[in-house]
């Protein structure tokens, strides 16, 4: 019921807002507070959550059509309820940002961006193969109208290739979900027992690895989280990419023993150069966002490391790392946005000596900045050493690659560090451009903030992503539930 | 004396209201003065197809054993019965669109012949024999031909009135020759008959058949009969085009899944085949068409033609779960195919000329509620989630890949994909304003008032689109109540 709740809640906001003829500071005020409700609920839910339980919290499964067996079954285990919380506190800065920046047609604007947290938090809740791909592919209509409408320059471009691209690879899916489904008798996950084709699991493979976005199929990454609105780029790379992740964990891993065997090896490579070649674009893009979206790539090659490394500390390490990367990236996108509109540019050779004189800025660029590079000690060093180590065992050379990775990651990110915040000072920055104002740490401290917790403690969550921590072997009971 | 067959007039009381209706408004044409003209026909019209679908609703609830009636040309059953609301609801629905357009002479011709055609199709989907079938076909098609033809002072229609003339004709005769050639091999008429004939193996039966479907398929048009759609559906009145677009379908291809299941089920290993490959073909040329079209009469022909070869795919899974599907997916489809239709029409008054993907830029913002409208129709078309299109599309897909051909899914599926170009363009169109203006622009002039029931008939089109997807249980419920009439 709780997680029915937690999708109704913002997509209910969302109808409202469309509806209601507020003016545009109340829209915004609104959507804000149904964004913070959302939350609220959210952080209420922990409370009676048990992390420990190999059963579904919060499960609701009600019979919507049986011709086919069809139900709308939602619920959520421990990685499911990091997952959501992640989409939730970055779709709240998301929608503060944009309270912020004040967006023209804010009924608009704001309803899309509480439909398009509700869809996400729908995708990582979901229990059946049609849920998830309902919801999958409703949040590509938020997405599509508003980068298509409040986007940069390039914006048609790029709302033109993120969905071509998306689509074919869930286009692939929905061919799997039908020949997986009806060969089975039923779609819901914990009854679908498992399938051999390879097939039907390249299929999901298909759409997952365009969504994550694993190389060669991240053709569409620069130019839609480049021209998205900040606040919109922040959920694209921060949340919108971990339902690859989700489906990775949750559909390919239980249900596909046989292929993911059999594909490993290929899976693993092309994460491996996913992540060595994002690094280096990042290393070489011009502009801050450019170097987010590529470094975002290059992470979430390390995550389906871990993923497909299905071992303890692969899993573990990849749900914590989707949720800090989640937040590290969210954070510099919406940084980027506020940057920009002191500079009114993100280009690297525009920019440079920000830090004097703007210390708060100076903090929060470099704080980031450390968690991105994985500075020892920091929660994101906590998730590459999980991820590294559980595909460590899968082979050295993954690890190897990993850890030259990690070099990589320190060379773009410093650069990024110093090209905004030291040097002489660039051509767009104005002497009295100002320091960030209270809106806008409001909007970064929390993500700060809980990046330290969890540097502090890590455990907070891969203690609690799976029954009994025990990651493997709860998706490999997943394999036969139910199933005759 | 002869001796009168009984006649079952619930059965035909679908026909007869419209027919009634039909009457009605010609009769008003000549009486009614000219300033309630319009409202006249409109609300004899609505009540024509009000009392129709009603009636046909009531034939549904008691028809649950099909039954021939009228010795044996009429099948009293609940396929027919679910598909002449379908039809008479579309119609209702194309009413409310053309009531607002002022342009129009012949008012009270216009609306008799859209009754009367409806009422050709709510007979045709019950036809039992080939007499019949062509008789209904005939009835409707050349109502159809009228009214293509209807806006005398247009060129266009006018040439769309006689290009359909000509096509159709042409396939009505294959469809002829075709019932000829199995009457002939048979000596039967009726669809049961003509099962239980000898002489199946005879290659003029087959023959026979191949040629009714043929005819049948120019209907529908399906390709690579489908040749006239797109200048047809650009030149008639836009409201003819709807109509044409959403029960055109719904009659053509509820009735070639009848006859090609009753008469010739012994053949399907044949038929099969020749509707998947029809289906493989529409679905080729219908998207790539559509994709270079600018027109959006004609980029909605060639979708048309694209989601006939969605539902043909349906019919050549030849079962059950097909018929399902098919009968379920034609909701969806025709609401957002009128509602489109609809939005096409006013946009069309507003500008007074055809529109355009680029005479569509903004329509969003100036009219947030058709934009909206407009914006899910697409949508639906497209078969994203939380639209009906969505859900027949998946139905579809089950029900073939069930028939054990995964292959047409393959085809469907990257057919999707490719549909995505031009009905996402359709949407990027509605929201871009040439020349970055914000705020609220107020067409030079004024703008013309708002069509309050061209807008209901949107937002009805809208509530069907949308409702079908969180309702599928009962409407499914209803097709598979359908679906049991015919022998699988």
């Amino acid at each position: 019921m709780l997680t029915t709740l937690l999708i109704v809640v913002p997509l209910a906001g969302a109808i409202l807002t469309w509806v209601l003829p507020l003016s545009r500071e109340s829209t915004a005020g609104f959507a804000l507070l149904v964004a913070l409700a959302e939350v609220g609920l959210w952080l209420g839910s922990a409370r009676n959550f048990d992390f420990g339980s190999d059963a579904q919290q919060y499960s609701a499964n009600r019979e919507w059509f049986d011709q086919l067996g069809i139900s709308y079954a939602v619920g959520l285990y421990g990685f499911q309820y990091w997952l959501v919380g992640l989409t939730i506190v970055v779709g709240a800065c998301a929608v503060g940002y944009g309270a912020w920046v004040g967006r023209e047609n804010a009924r608009a604007y704001f309803g899309l961006l509480l439909f398009l947290v509700g869809a996400l938090v729908g995708v990582f809740a979901a229990q059946d193969l049609i849920v998830f791909y309902v919801f999958f592919e409703a949040m590509l209509i938020p997405i599509y109208v508003l980068v298509g409408v409040w986007g940069g320059p390039q914006r048609l471009k790029a709302t033109v290739t993120f969905v071509i691209y998306t689509m074919v690879g869930s286009l692939l899916m929905l061919a799997s979900i039908v020949a997986f489904g009806v060969s089975q008798g039923t779609f819901l996950l914990a009854d679908i027992g498992t399938s051999s084709n390879d097939w039907i699991f390249l299929g999901f493979l298909a759409a997952f690895a365009v969504k994550a976005p694993l190389f060669p199929f991240h053709g569409w990454l620069r130019l839609a989280y480049t021209e998205a609105p900040p606040e919109v780029g922040a959920i694209l790379s921060g949340v919108v990419s971990k339902a690859a992740v989700f489906g990775l964990v949750w559909i390919v891993l239980p249900h596909f023993p046989e292929p993911v065997e059999d594909f490993r090896t290929l899976v693993l490579v092309l994460a491996a150069v996913t992540l060595v070649y994002g690094s280096v674009l990042a290393f070489r893009q011009p502009d801050i966002r450019g170097v987010v979206a590529y470094s975002s790539m290059a992470q979430m090659g390390l995550i389906v490391l871990g993923i497909f490394a299905v071992n303890d500390l692969g899993l573990d390490g990849a749900v914590l790392h989707s949720v800090n990367h989640g937040l590290v990236s969210a954070g510099f996108f919406l940084l980027a946005g506020m940057i920009e509109t002191r500079a009114g540019t993100g280009r690297f050779s525009e920019l440079g000596g920000m830090a004097k004189g703007r210390p708060i800025l100076a903090t929060l660029v470099l704080t980031l900045g450390m968690f991105t590079l994985a500075v020892p000690g920091s929660t994101n060093f906590a998730g590459e050493f999980a991820i590294l180590s559980g595909v460590f065992d899968r082979g050295w050379g993954y690890a190897a690659v990993g850890a030259a990775a990690m070099v990589l990651a320190a060379l773009y990110a410093l650069r990024m560090i110093s090209a905004i915040l030291h040097e002489r000072r660039g051509a767009a920055v104005r002497e009295d451009a100002g320091d960030l104002v209270g809106n806008e740490l409001m909007l970064l401290v929390p993500l700060v903030a809980i990046l330290a917790v969890l540097t502090a403690w890590p455990a907070g969550i891969t203690e609690r992503s799976f029954p009994a921590d025990r990651p493997a072997a709860f998706i490999g009971s997943q394999q036969g539930v139910g199933a005759p | 004396m002869i001796d009168t067959p009984s006649v079952d007039w619930l059965a035909l009381s679908p026909t007869l209201a419209l027919l009634a209706a039909a009457g009605l408004t010609l009769l008003g044409a000549v009486i009614v003065p000219r300033a309630t003209e319009r409202a006249f026909s409109v609300v004899v019209s609505l009540a024509g197809f009000g009392t129709s679908a009603a009636l046909s609703g009531v034939v549904f609830d008691r028809s649950a054993d099909p039954s021939a009636v009228v010795v044996e040309s009429m099948t009293r059953d609940r396929l027919g019965a679910l598909a002449a609301i379908i039809i008479a609801l579309v119609g209702a629905a194309v009413v409310l669109v053309s009531a607002g357009d002022g342009r129009r002479s012949h008012v009270g011709e216009f609306y008799a012949l859209i009754a009367a055609s409806t009422a050709g199709m709510v007979f045709f989907v019950s036809s039992g024999n080939l007499m019949t079938m062509f008789l209904a076909l005939e009835w409707f098609s050349i109502s159809l031909y009228v009214l293509c033809a209807l806006d005398t002072h247009r060129r266009e229609s006018l040439e769309a009135g006689l290009k359909y003339l000509i096509v159709g004709s042409f396939g009505s005769g294959i469809l002829l020759f075709g019932c000829a050639l199995v009457y002939g091999a048979t000596g039967e008429l009726g669809f049961k008959a003509i099962q239980e004939a000898t002489g199946a193996d005879d290659p003029l039966f087959v023959s026979g058949m191949a040629m009714i479907l043929a005819g049948l398929a120019f209907k529908v048009s399906a390709a690579p009969f489908h040749m006239w759609t797109p200048d047809v559906y650009e030149g008639a009145p836009t409201p003819v085009t709807a109509f044409m677009s959403a029960a055109t379908k719904v009659a053509g291809l509820v009735l070639m899944l009848r006859i090609l299941v009753t008469a010739f089920p012994e053949q399907a290993e044949i038929w099969s085949v020749a509707v998947a490959v029809l289906a493989v073909c529409s679905l080729a040329v219908g998207n790539l068409a559509a994709i270079a079209q600018s027109d959006l009469k004609r980029l909605l022909a060639y979708s048309s033609v694209s989601h006939a070869g969605f539902l043909l795919i349906a019919i050549a899974a030849n079962s059950n779960a097909g018929t399902e599907a098919l009968l379920y997916y034609l909701i969806p489809y025709s609401a957002a195919s009128v509602g489109a239709f609809a939005v096409v029409a006013a946009r069309e008054r507003e500008q007074g000329r055809a529109v355009t993907l680029s005479s569509l830029e903004g329509l969003g913002w100036e009219r947030p509620f058709l934009g909206v409208c407009m914006w899910w129709f697409m949508l639906s078309m497209a078969g994203f989630p939380l639209t009906g299109g969505f859900l027949g599309k998946l139905l579809v897909f089950s029900a073939i890949f069930e028939a054990g051909w995964w292959w047409l899914v393959v085809v469907g599926v990257l057919a999707t994909a490719l549909s995505l170009a031009y009905y996402l363009n359709v949407v990027r169109a509605l929201y871009t304003r040439s020349g970055e203006v914000r705020g609220d622009v107020v067409v030079a002039g004024g703008s013309p008032p708002r069509d309050v029931l061209l807008e209901t008939a949107a937002g009805a089109a809208l509530v069907v689109t949308i409702g079908s997807f969180f309702f599928v249980q009962p409407l499914v419920d209803l097709a598979s109540d359908a679906a049991a009439a015919l022998p699988f």
